[in-house]
Order: structure tokens, then sequence, then C-alpha cells
């Protein structure tokens, strides 16, 4: 059986084939305007890494924000199943997927692979994958550079602003008042990460508890969370392809 | 999505309702939860901004209204059905060329303290006497000191209504026009209760587009002829086995006021993955929950109207929701919390611990179409039915 997940999201694109439970390969990309383009084009290219034809893959299920837009998908599945099962794939135990992607942020509570329950980010993006880029992006920094800075930081700052435009603003009032990058960086982690916990508080947290989505990788904020829940959290390899892989998993039942 | 052919009637209906109210002597604008007999049985015209606010909303006019308020400082944090009433009144028209102007106003807050301020805004405006209904909030029981405090201002409303009619009040006339409330109360309870069938003659969006009537004209005979003939057309439906929606594979239970400017695209986006939005607590609000204990006629509207569903404690909702659940049937409960109304938005996170099926809650507004994220609330509810 060799099926294919592809998860449109509002900054990047995913694409997993699988076959018989196991990762053939993968791609990545920013995602364009032009979702269905976008969608066709990661699909081929991972065909491409993974030399196989598109004739030979039985199953295409779409996920994320723009799975509506995958006309080729044989089936739609929405990423919070995806992330549920994906993550249950990679780590059998996992009790609890937090999920933080460009727009989203969720954590669902897993049972067995199953989603029981969960809880999404409404109407503001404090606590996603933009709010990191936009801070990024008023301190200067690349994206990637975010973290691992954060880890340097001699204290926090307090970023109180819940919304992420007066938050920027107010980033840039530490930054004139001389406040150091990395204490402001490990701030800007900090907000992330509560607002991601009091969700957590919401669902109540099971263990495992497996970190996704783009900021998964981003050290500072992994930090805060662990710190804020008490518990350490696990991130896969690749925490960016969980929902795209779980589409794979489903199109393969 | 099979509609009711008696939605028909009710558009009729309340066409012929809202011109009444032109010609009436003496009208009055109220509030949803105010026991409305006390002016049919003095022949005070009601008026139902929150009706005209569901009417908006429907139109899909609401941020058009809404802007008229909010031009004048009305914060866009205000529920959207007293930004529209009070939008529409600077604006000097609507989609019914406006509401008649009030003789006086009243309000009951057993739904919201919004009502309260939003009444206070409306007398100023039209220098005309406002009557605020105070209801105590039933925490837990309810009391004979409640009951007393509620009474002894229903009878000073009599005495205030008479003061600007100039008439007294009728007993036998406000006893029989409390005989017709209860009659369309019971009958348009019988005819939410038809969606117990399985499937369902009926979805809530059906119990949402008729139950205009209950709201505005309980107490009339109107009411209870729209109501027998609702419940007709369902029991044929049950009989011939015709049923809401094509394929019935969940059942659903909604709460909070609908999303007005939506119920079409709410309606299709259910019926195409089979499920069936069975009831919900809203229009289950007007058919009282518990049985009325006294005999006499005002304290019988003092309790009625003080136990409503916004006015008791969250433990009580949570039953309520629950006995609901147990009686439909239903699978899976869709919490819309709703940016206008806080008192029934407020508690929900809570109420959904407390409840025996599992609920998602969307982020919207009843009326104010710019709190509504299509995409958003797509993934909630398909997550949400993959679930179940």
């Amino acid at each position: 059986m060799i099926s294919a997940g592809i998860d449109i999201g509002s900054i990047t694109a995913k694409c997993v084939i699988l076959k018989n439970g196991k990762i053939l390969g993968y791609k990545i990309t920013k995602a364009k305007p032009d979702l269905e383009g976008t969608a066709k084009e990661i699909f081929e290219d991972t065909l491409r890494t993974v030399g196989l034809k598109r004739e030979e893959i039985e199953k295409i299920v779409a996920t994320g924000y723009g799975r509506n837009m995958v006309s080729f998908a044989d089936k739609k599945i929405t990423e919070i199943s995806c992330h549920a099962v994906g993550a249950s794939f990679l780590i059998p135990q996992t009790g609890t997927v937090i999920d933080i992607g460009g727009q989203d942020s969720k954590v669902i509570a897993v049972e067995n692979g199953k989603v029981i329950g969960f809880v999404m980010n409404d109407k503001c993006a404090a606590g996603t994958g933009r709010f990191v880029e936009v801070m990024a992006n008023a301190l200067g920094l690349k994206i990637e550079e975010v973290g691992v800075l954060a880890l340097k930081a001699t204290k926090k700052v307090q970023i109180s602003s819940t919304c992420t435009v007066f938050a920027e603003s107010e980033v840039i009032s530490y930054l004139s008042a001389g406040e150091k990058l990395e204490n402001i960086i490990a701030g800007v982690c900090d907000a992330i990460a509560s607002r991601i916990v009091s969700m957590a508080n919401r669902v109540g947290i099971r263990r495992e508890v497996v970190l996704t989505g783009g900021v998964a990788k981003n050290l500072g904020v992994r930090k805060a969370i662990e710190e804020k829940l008490g518990v350490g959290v696990l991130v896969p390899e690749e925490p960016q392809i969980v929902g795209a892989l779980g589409a794979a998993v489903l199109g393969s039942k | 999505m099979r509609r009711l052919k008696i939605a028909e009637k009710m558009r009729n209906l309340m066409a012929g309702y809202y011109m009444l109210g032109h010609n009436a002597k003496v009208r009055a604008w109220v509030t949803s939860g105010a026991p409305v007999e006390i002016l049919y049985a003095m022949d005070v015209y009601p008026v139902y901004p929150e009706n005209h606010g569901a009417l908006i909303g429907a139109a899909k006019l609401g941020s058009h209204y809404s802007d008229f308020a909010e031009k004048r400082g009305f914060s866009r944090d205000l529920c959207s059905y007293a930004r529209c009433d009070i939008g529409c009144v600077f604006a000097g028209t609507s989609p019914v060329g406006g509401l008649p102007r009030p003789s006086f106003l009243f309000a009951c807050n057993n739904i919201c303290n919004t009502v309260v301020k939003w009444y206070e805004v409306l007398s100023r405006i039209f220098k005309v006497p406002l009557f605020v209904l105070d209801m105590p909030f039933i925490r837990k029981e309810l009391k004979d000191s409640h009951l007393r405090y509620v009474e002894d201002q229903l009878l000073d409303f009599i005495k205030f209504v008479e003061k600007i009619t100039g008439t007294q009040m009728d007993d036998s006339k406000l006893k029989e026009v409390g005989t017709k409330s209860v009659e369309a109360v019971k009958l348009y309870g019988d005819c939410l209760r038809m969606a117990k069938n399985k499937p369902s003659p009926m979805t809530c969006f059906d119990a949402f587009i008729n139950m205009a009537p209950i709201v505005c004209l309980r107490g009339t005979d109107y009411a209870v002829s729209f109501y027998k003939d609702m419940k007709e057309e369902l029991e044929d439906r049950v009989k011939n086995g015709i049923s809401a929606i094509e394929n019935e594979k969940f059942r659903l239970l909604w709460d909070n006021i609908p999303v007005w400017y939506r119920l079409r695209w709410f309606s299709e986006f259910f019926e195409s993955k089979n499920a069936c939005l069975v009831a919900d607590t809203y229009t289950n609000a007007w058919t009282g929950f518990s049985e009325i204990r006294s005999s006499d006629l005002i304290s019988s509207l003092a309790e009625v109207y003080t136990v409503s569903y916004l006015n008791i404690g969250i433990e009580r909702m949570a039953e309520i929701i629950n006995w609901l659940i147990e009686f439909y049937e239903v699978d899976g409960v869709v919490m819309h919390s709703n940016r206008s109304c806080k008192p029934y938005s407020f508690g929900q996170y809570e109420i959904q611990k407390k409840l025996s099926v599992p609920s998602v809650i969307i982020e919207a507004d009843m009326v104010d179409e710019r709190a509504f994220s299509e995409a958003q609330i797509a993934t909630r509810l398909e997550a949400f039915l993959e679930m179940l």
C-alpha cells in the first residue's frame, strides 16, 4: 500500500509518501496563494524524490487549512485528526499533541491514536508561528535564530499584550530601552508558551506530550512550554510533517 | 434540506405583525424575556428590538446598521442586537422601515444586564418612560422571597401601564391572554419535541426560523393557530417518514443564539456531513423547563419569567442541557460562543465539562458577520464530526 498525505498550511505545504508503514520521503515548501498549484507542485516534487509515478500512489489524503483546494485528493481530513494519527504513528504512547502551526495552534487529547478532545486558538495569532515570525522580523532575526538565542537569555522580559500587533510595538519599545535581544526573545517565547499552556490545561495534559508543527523546532518555545507544563515534551525528528504523515497513514487504512 | 412549508406562513404573519405596529395607539419596546402577557392584556402593542436584530442579521445587514451606533461611540464589544437597534434609530430606518416609536419602554433583566443600559439609552433618545423589571438571579433554588420581589414589581408595572394608557387592567382579560400564552407555549414545545423522532422531521434551523411568533405573539390567537399548523405539518412528516435531512447519521444539539447571517451555510454544512442539529437550547428556552407551582396568575408569571434559562446558575444550565441531550438522543453538542451574548457564552467552558456527550465550541456572533471566520469554524466542526 502506497499513500500520500498533503498538508496545506497557512505558511508552508508538506507532503509525505508512505509505503507499508514506512516513510519513503517528504517535502516542505512555502505555501503560495495558489493553493491548488502549491499542492500539485509539492506532490510532484515528493514523487520525484522517492522515484515513484503518480499512478503508483493508491490514496491521496489532503489536510490543513487549504485541504479543500486539493481537488486531486481522494479524501480530505482535518489537521486535528491527522496530527493525532501522525503523532501516534511516530510515538505510540502519545496522549497529548500540541501543534503550533503558522496561524493555528491546537492541543489535542489522544487515546490510542484517536482524538478524544481538542482546543484551538481563536481569532488571534498570538500563540502561533506567525507571532514568532512577526517578532523575529521586528528584531531583525532569521526565524531559525530565534530559539537558540532565547536559550542565552539571562532574564525574560514580560510581553503583556495578547495582541500580536501590540506585542510588536512592545518589543520595539524594549529595544529602544536598550534591553538585550536574547532577553526580549525569551519573553516572546514565554508569551507563546503561556497561551499554549492555558489551552493545554483546558484539554488536560496526559503523557506523552508530543510537540508538532513548525514552532516545535524553536528551542526557546519548547523550553518555555516544558517549564510551564512541568513535564517534558517529545519532539519528532521532523515535527513539521506530522499532519501530512497522519494524512498518509489515514490514506493507507 | 427540506424546509418546512410553515415558514411561508410565518413570514406573512410577521409581516402583518410589523405592519400592525404602525397603527397601534400605545406601543412598548420590550425585551424578549419580559412578561408580554401584561402588555397584550392592556392593549399595548409590543415591539421587539431583539427580533428586529435577528431579522437584520438574517438580512446580512448587521455591520451596516451597527456602524450607525459605532460612529456615535458605542463599542463593538457591545451586544450586536443592541448596536443594531440603536444604530437603526440613528439611521432612521431598517429592513422593515424602522420600528415604530415607543410610548414607553419595558426591560426585564432576566436575559442579561445589557438590556438595562440599552433601554436607558432608548429612553434618553425617545424621551419616554422606562420600566425596568429587576429579576433576582437564581443561583440555586427559587425562593418565595424571590417571587415576592418580582410579584411586587409586576403589580407596580401594571400601575405604570395603567397610568400611561389611562385604562384599568381587566383581570379576566389577563387570564385570557395568559391561557393563550400557555397554550402557544405548549404547542410550540410539542413542535420542538417532534425532533425526538429518528430521523428527525425538523432541524433547529426550522426552530430558529419559526420562533418569531412565540417571542412576539405569545398571548395572542395568532401564535396558537400558527403552532397548531406547524405541529400538523410535523406530524404529517413523521407519519409519512419524511426527514429534515437526507441521511441522518449524527444527531447534534446547538447551544446559544443562532448565527443569523449564516443559517443557510450551517444547515448545508451539517447536512453535507450527514449531521442533523435536532434541537437547541435557545428555542427550548421559550418552552419553560419546569412546572409552574403557583395557581395565581401574577405569581405564576413571576415564577416562569424568573427562572429563564439565562437567569439560573451554571449547574442548572448543565442539567437542562443534559436533559435535552438525553431526550433528543444526541451524539454531541455544538456550542456557539457568541461575542454578543455574554451571559449565554461565559459559562460554556465550564458547562462543557459537565455534559454527558462530547462538545465543540465555535466563536462567532449572532448578527455581526465581521466576527465570523469560515475556515476556522469549518475546521473545528469537521474535526468534531471526525471525532464522533
